[in-house]
């Protein structure tokens, strides 16, 4: 039914221009209503990098009522990849022969050591920045002598088609390509900020592409263990306006559900075709997290059948504790724990063409955002 | 990261499909949506197809803006 299409996909709707005045009276009403009787500062967090920063382009955070604080959590994969990992791809990067592929978010992070993907690039290394894995596979099947890695960086949403990428080079039988696996998972990262009594989450904008894989019915545990309101959204001005008002509807009326907005996309049980090639390919193993550590399963290691793959095994680079960037305070950022206004360097010494830590490094990073598009009332 | 963008299959050669988005068309891997068939919209992330945009569930969403904040 094109008509239909055409209007499920029109500007007018999504940007809610035709219904920002009512969206945002309910807002002040619901938050009003909470200040007088549950709770004076409503924290909520957006896990998704993409949140962080469609919230920062539609200007969502300067209509905010003034007792609402939008914190973004541990869902920028730049962000939350630990500096020793940052340091294992560098090492990789320079080793003989290599051609390091990545998404384009990874290109400016520094090692501990002040060097990044881009630096190594211009100097000696062959560094390729591609849009899908694929195209990685595609370089390793060209060029036989080299060999390929994939830094692989990302959660859910990205691990199965990466997972399914290594899949296709089994069947092809691509003997040069490797993939660096450091992905981690949403739900471990919840808990992780969940259980930092410190915390003080009034509720979730839960990640919308992660849940297309996941499916609601992965955040059960939110409701059961933690009873902490939570909202699937969707990433147009509209959906995370209506997900905060879901939101705040939960507060007034004292439910801890999982609901689900972006209901044209999530289903309960995900999709079930890129769960089993993520299986296959990985099992869940220890992650090391920025600023935090190490957390047990909260991310993706080779299964054994797929074992060859690994390119930390094939270099045999190995994990080291190297210290957090001085002064940077990404890995506080990213637990909710702090806005990056609070950073002495925000601004300052750190900028997005000069940037300290990955917080302003990443392009949907918590700090990136705030510089681009200003912060709003920052509360 | 996690960016996924709608478009429209246009045309579908087993694990190989042709998407146009808003007038640019790409090839995107059909591997994680086995089920998809021509027309329909699909939400694509790193050059694989990762799920079907549910017309119907849309079309709900809309109408509840549209009941509740329209002026």
């Amino acid at each position: 039914m094109p008509t239909d299409m055409k209007r499920i996909f029109s500007p007018s709707v999504w940007s809610g221009k035709k219904f920002s005045r009512k969206v945002f009276e309910e807002m002040k009403t619901l938050a009003s209503e909470i200040e007088k009787t549950r709770m004076k500062t409503i924290n909520f967090m957006e896990v998704c990098g993409t949140h962080t920063m469609a919230i920062a382009a539609s200007g969502i955070r300067s209509m905010l009522p003034k007792n609402i604080r939008m914190l973004s959590g541990p869902g920028c994969p730049v962000c939350v990849t630990s500096q020793g990992d940052i340091d294992r791809i560098l090492e990789i990067s320079r080793i003989k022969d290599v051609v390091m592929t990545t998404f384009g978010d990874m290109m400016k992070v520094k090692g501990s050591g002040g060097e990044s993907l881009y630096d190594i690039r211009k100097e000696r290394g062959r560094v390729e920045v591609v849009y899908s894995p694929l195209d990685a596979l595609k370089i390793s099947e060209k060029e036989k002598g080299k060999n390929v890695v994939f830094a692989g960086v990302g959660f859910e949403t990205t691990a199965p088609l990466i997972a399914q990428t290594v899949i296709i080079a089994r069947e092809r039988k691509v003997e040069n390509f490797y993939v660096a696996p450091l992905f981690k998972l949403v739900p471990p990262a919840l808990k992780l900020v969940l259980s930092d009594k410190t915390n003080k989450i009034s509720g979730f904008i839960l990640p919308g592409h992660v849940s297309v894989i996941l499916g609601s019915n992965a955040y059960s545990f939110l409701q059961k263990d933690f009873k902490v309101p939570s909202v699937i959204a969707g990433f147009e001005p509209m959906d995370i306006v209506r997900a905060i008002n879901l939101l705040l509807y939960q507060i007034k009326e004292e439910r801890a559900e999982v609901e689900v907005e972006y209901t044209r996309a999530v289903r309960p049980n995900g999709n079930k075709t890129a769960l089993r090639a993520m299986n296959e390919v990985f099992k869940p193993a220890s992650a090391y997290w920025r600023a935090v550590g190490e957390i047990p399963n909260s991310g993706l290691a080779f299964t054994e059948r797929f074992g060859r793959f690994d390119a930390f095994r094939k270099f045999g680079v190995k994990r080291k504790s190297v210290s957090e960037p001085k002064g940077c305070i990404c890995g506080k950022i990213i637990m909710g724990k702090a806005l990056p206004g609070e950073c002495k360097l925000f601004g300052k010494r750190c900028t997005p063409s000069d940037a300290v830590g990955p917080c302003m490094v990443s392009s949907e990073g918590a700090c990136a955002a705030w510089f681009k598009y200003g912060a709003g009332n920052i509360p | 990261m996690c960016l996924a963008i709608p478009g429209k299959i246009i045309s579908l050669n087993k694990k190989l499909a042709k998407v146009n988005f808003n007038g640019v068309t790409r090839d995107v891997a059909m591997d994680l949506l086995p089920e998809a068939k021509i027309g329909d919209y699909v939400l694509v992330h790193a050059g694989f197809a990762i799920e079907r945009v549910d017309e119907r569930q849309a079309l709900e969403t809309i109408k509840i803006f549209e009941e509740i904040y329209a002026d």
